[in-house]
């Protein structure tokens, strides 16, 4: 399989995305630039985290009408794993692929440590290689981390068990504890934690390794059965 | 085609916490200001546009608020707009 991970101006993660996928896989993964309007040659679409076009106006706002943008909403049509990183995560909140907004973290301060998430569901691309229930280890970096929809949206992503991830203990004032949710098809997450940040020892956690072996798995077994 | 001064303010809805009106809430009253109540803090924006008349002015300026310089996921949004000149 062939992974993506997209760049945009002022991407800053996207070399630890195409670094641990690497390490992990050993898969082939290209950086793409932002400019790009077809992703059809990819298996997987990682966004990565940063302050893409420097965050103006909102994080994410800008960067949801760049080309690029427009591909990896195709290929999520097609079904195909995207996978969106703290600023990826924004980005797709921005475009509409994901319910909600992010917003400035109810404390006002910037929240870089090891988070303990609890997975959720194991019923994604991106979670089957956990148990649900499971508390991993996480890192976050975030200043606009606060997770908020309205209370229809958040109730219907409960009760579709597309909450992926919820804090254990709440860095930022996200809305029930959410760390990282699935579209409706689940084929798309967003989550403010780097698992690429937690892939080596050394990190502090391996917690996210699984996180990239899952999408592995699950694109090789739609290879096989194609 | 007129020209035309548009202002847009854009804020976080009443429902959604703005933090950084609470922590300016809370240095004023510690300055003093003690009827100073609730704070909200958004976004002031200025800009030129080139438009038929005022009623194509407005539609246009809604549908940019709509799409591109609020989120109404959580803020929303009020727009002034002025002929130049007038």
């Amino acid at each position: 399989m062939r992974w993506a991970v997209v760049v945009f101006p002022g991407s800053n993660c996207d070399r630890d995305a195409e670094q641990a996928i690497r390490l992990i896989t050993g898969d082939p993964v290209d950086l793409v630039w932002h400019d790009a309007d077809d992703l059809s040659a990819y298996d997987a679409i990682v966004l990565p985290g940063g302050f893409s076009y420097g965050d103006y106006l909102r994080a994410g706002a800008i960067a949801r009408f760049s080309p690029v943008v427009r591909a990896v909403a195709r290929e999520a049509e097609r079904g195909k794993p995207v996978l969106g990183i703290c600023n990826g995560f924004q980005i797709l909140t921005e475009s509409g692929l994901l319910p909600g907004a992010l917003l400035a973290n109810d404390h006002l301060q910037f929240r870089c440590e090891i988070a303990k998430l609890r997975v959720e569901t194991n019923d994604s691309p991106f979670t089957r290689l956990y148990e649900p229930g499971e508390i991993i280890r996480i890192p976050v970096a975030h200043g606009e981390g606060r997770y908020h929809a309205d209370a229809e949206v958040v109730e219907e992503l409960r009760r579709t068990g597309r909450v992926a991830f919820r804090y254990v203990e709440n860095p930022n004032g996200s809305v029930d504890d959410i760390a990282g949710i699935l579209n409706a098809r689940r084929n798309v997450l967003g989550l403010m934690p780097h698992p690429e940040r937690a892939v080596i020892d050394w990190m502090g956690s391996e917690d996210g390794i699984r996180m990239f072996q899952s999408i592995r798995a699950h694109v090789e077994e739609g290879l096989a059965h194609a | 085609m007129r020209q035309f001064d548009v202002e847009v303010k854009v804020w976080l809805k009443p429902s959604v916490f703005d933090p950084q009106g609470h922590a300016v809430h809370g240095a004023l009253v510690s300055l003093g200001f003690e009827g100073a109540g609730e704070v909200r803090i958004g976004k002031f924006i200025q800009m030129q546009l080139e438009a038929e008349d005022e009623e194509a002015a407005s539609r246009q300026v809604e549908e940019m608020c709509q799409k591109v310089l609020a989120n109404p996921v959580m803020e929303t949004y009020a727009f002034a707009i002025r002929e130049r000149g007038q």
